[in-house]
């Protein structure tokens, strides 16, 4: 399933960073950031619960890069 | 300017400020090291806190890290010379903090601009209740509700017009700047800004199925697919940093050891200071800021020219085009048959079109209608008297009191009269008054006014070949395309066919090209999708083209492939400028650092440089008008 989540992030490597991290999540298929329109699509693995999978996705990419927010 | 940008601004100008001033104050020792201290924190903190908690998370190459370390360097070299220079340390960084700030600043301020061009969101719908507007949001108005769209407001829902007259405004939508005009039963999209009067509108879509939240969900989403060259540099990137890192290590170690070796005096100093030098050029931001940027800056553009493209991806493969395959009804033809040709005519052509005209005048038939289009001004039925319908062959009548027959050969002979043949292709209608033959009229389907310029234009930007595919008779598909110059016509085609010929000629065409292929979308969704590229023509409305595409050409002008071919070239081109230009700017400061000709001035001014014209060059990838 995907879902698009607004993020804010300053830098355009920071966003790969960021990408990055959330597709190691656990939970996480696959994970795109658009750093020009500031999302975050999510595909999550079948049968993952989105929300824990999303708090587990926002402390990796604030450990990454701690200016960045993802809005649940 | 957010919050964030203005407070980096005044620590950037009060640290430049203190640099002044301490350049005019002959502080000494340890006076003059805290006074600079002072001056470089206030610039720099948060650089070094995020140094700190980067190598807390294992984020060895994180680029504050190495901003931190070089400069940190810096100082550390300055005091063990005890030349008492940190200017240079604190230089670096400043001019880091600045570029730093100019990135963030113009990459909000174009995507906020590129945004804006795209926006064609209506924000609210006027339903009427008690005899008072209401602005409502578009999502809560259901299917068959009428709404009241004011001049100078967005159509915020597809529909029907039920009441009032007026001028559209659909260049938001196709970039036609041409305004529209509809009438009462006339469909209306949205996205379309009313310009002239009052309308009623009956919906027919729900907002989110409807065409301006389609094409608003088409365009946001279409930078998520990245192409291969974003894939590309976000590969680079990765490897980049550690690569320059790991040579900057080399540098600071290899040839003060050999020195040594060798006997010769180590010169530590030099060495450091170059391989510090190296930090400051190793952070990949001007690449990977400037190439996204471009793709998003080229399809804001596109879709602002009504043309959609689905991906940077699908905009990487299309610059590549070099076979374009059409389908002819409705692509390269109008798909309404029109009065394509008068001959061998003894009256005026619009005479003979007026007596055929009014002797048809009473049939519905598409080629008696073709021929009142033609016509052009207003029927009087009371001019035609006695009209006769003869089956399969045409019609008698009497107009103005003189008798006119109009149909095919052998009506001609019926009436004893010797019809001209014709060569052109089409139905052909003769007409007789008067008892004397009066010449014929051709009738078929017209090509658009733009196709033999559109496939002309196609070739002289490059294109290899052109292929027309379809379903009509091989006379008329190979006068098609004489007429247009088409280099390869398959006629007699079934959709399945057309697209076991689009595969043959897939791989029939060389490595590294690919191939486009343009239908109106009704019923070559399959033959869109396996193409390279998908080209969907006048898909206003279309959910089905819309859905199997690739590219999106919002009007139906062929010539918008010629232009999309275009703005996808000068997009990759900038993209492949800023590519080489940022690589190639890194390596000659890599190497001249390395040789010690550029200090760590020239590597900053390189880097923040570099930034700033490759983002500004991402940004021309938005003019597409003139193309």
């Amino acid at each position: 399933m995907k879902k698009t989540y607004n993020i804010d992030v300053d830098c355009a490597a920071c966003a790969n960073k960021m990408e990055d991290a959330a597709r190691k999540t656990e939970g996480v298929n696959n994970c795109t950031v658009n750093f020009m329109m500031q999302r975050m699509i999510v595909e999550f693995e079948e049968g993952s619960d989105r929300k824990a999978v999303m708090e587990k996705v926002r402390a990796n990419c604030k450990k990454v890069e701690r200016d960045c927010e993802v809005y649940i | 300017m957010n919050r964030k940008q203005r407070i980096m601004l005044i620590r950037i100008i009060i640290s430049a400020l203190m640099m002044v001033i301490l350049s005019f104050i002959p502080a000494k020792g340890a006076l003059r090291f805290i006074l600079y201290m002072i001056a470089y924190l206030v610039v720099g903190y948060d650089i070094l806190l995020k140094a700190g908690r980067g190598i807390a998370n294992g984020q060895v190459f994180d680029e504050c890290f190495l901003m931190a370390l070089a400069t940190a360097g810096a100082i550390a070299l300055a005091i063990y010379e005890k030349s008492g220079d940190y200017t240079e340390a604190i230089a670096v960084m400043l001019f880091y903090q600045i570029g730093e700030l100019f990135q963030s600043y113009a990459v909000g301020k174009s995507r906020k601009n590129i945004t804006e061009l795209m926006d064609i969101r209506p924000d609210y719908a006027n339903v009427e209740k008690d005899g008072k507007l209401e602005k409502v949001d578009p999502d809560d108005v259901e299917i068959g509700s009428v709404i009241v769209v004011q001049p100078g407001e967005k159509v915020p829902i597809d529909g029907v017009v039920i009441e009032g007259y007026s001028t559209l405004n659909t260049s938001a939508l196709t970039g036609e700047s041409l305004p529209r005009e509809v009438h009462e039963g006339e469909e209306i999209i949205s996205g379309s800004i009313n310009m002239t009067g009052l309308l009623r509108v009956r919906t027919e879509k729900e907002f989110g199925e409807s065409t301006v939240s389609k094409i608003l969900d088409l365009v946001e989403n279409a930078s998520s697919r990245k192409s291969r060259s974003e894939d590309f540099i976000s590969k680079f990137a990765r490897v980049y940093t550690p690569a320059v890192c790991i040579a900057a290590l080399l540098l600071a170690l290899l040839p003060p050891v050999i020195n040594l070796l060798s006997g010769v005096s180590a010169m530590w100093e030099v060495w450091v200071y170059r391989a510090l030098t190296f930090l400051v050029i190793s952070c990949p931001c001007a690449l990977v800021i400037s190439i996204p940027l471009s793709f998003f800056a080229g399809i804001g553009g596109a879709s602002n020219a009504g043309i959609l493209v689905k991906g940077s991806n699908y905009l990487e493969t299309l610059s590549k085009t070099k076979i374009v395959v059409f389908d002819k009804t409705g692509t390269l033809t109008e798909g309404v048959f029109e009065v394509n040709g008068i001959h061998h005519n003894i009256y005026e052509n619009e005479k003979l079109i007026e007596f055929a005209a009014l002797a048809e005048s009473s049939s519905s038939h598409p080629i008696s209608k073709s021929l009142q289009r033609a016509y052009g001004k207003e029927i009087d039925r009371n001019r035609v008297k006695d009209v006769e319908e003869i089956s399969g062959n045409g019609i008698m009548a009497k107009v103005d009191g003189l008798p006119v027959a109009c149909g095919n050969d052998k009506l001609m002979c019926r009436l004893g009269l010797d019809p001209v043949p014709c060569h052109s292709i089409g139905t052909i209608i003769h007409v007789a008054v008067d008892g004397r033959y009066a010449g014929h009229i051709v009738i078929s389907d017209v090509l658009k006014s733009h196709s033999a310029e559109a496939v002309k234009a196609l070739k002289n930007i490059g294109m290899k070949k052109i292929v027309m595919l379809t379903g009509d008779s091989k006379k008329v598909a190979e006068s098609v395309a004489r007429t247009l110059g088409v280099d390869e016509v398959y006629s007699e085609l079934l959709p399945a066919d057309k697209v076991s010929k689009v595969e043959t000629l897939i791989e029939e065409k060389a490595k590294g090209e690919s191939l486009a292929f343009v239908g109106d979308g009704i019923n070559d969704a399959p033959v869109l999708g396996r193409a390279d590229i998908g080209i969907a023509m006048g898909a206003m409305g279309s959910d089905a083209a819309i859905e199997a595409s690739d590219v999106v050409l919002m009007d139906d002008d062929p010539m918008k492939i010629v232009k999309a071919i275009k703005i996808s070239r000068k997009c990759m081109g900038i993209v492949y400028q800023n590519i080489v230009f940022a690589i190639g700017v890194k390596l000659i400061c890599l190497l001249l650092g390395a040789l010690g000709i550029a200090n760590m001035w020239l590597a900053i001014f390189a880097d923040v440089g570099v930034m700033i014209i490759a983002v500004l060059n991402a940004i021309r990838a938005l003019f597409v008008k003139n193309l």
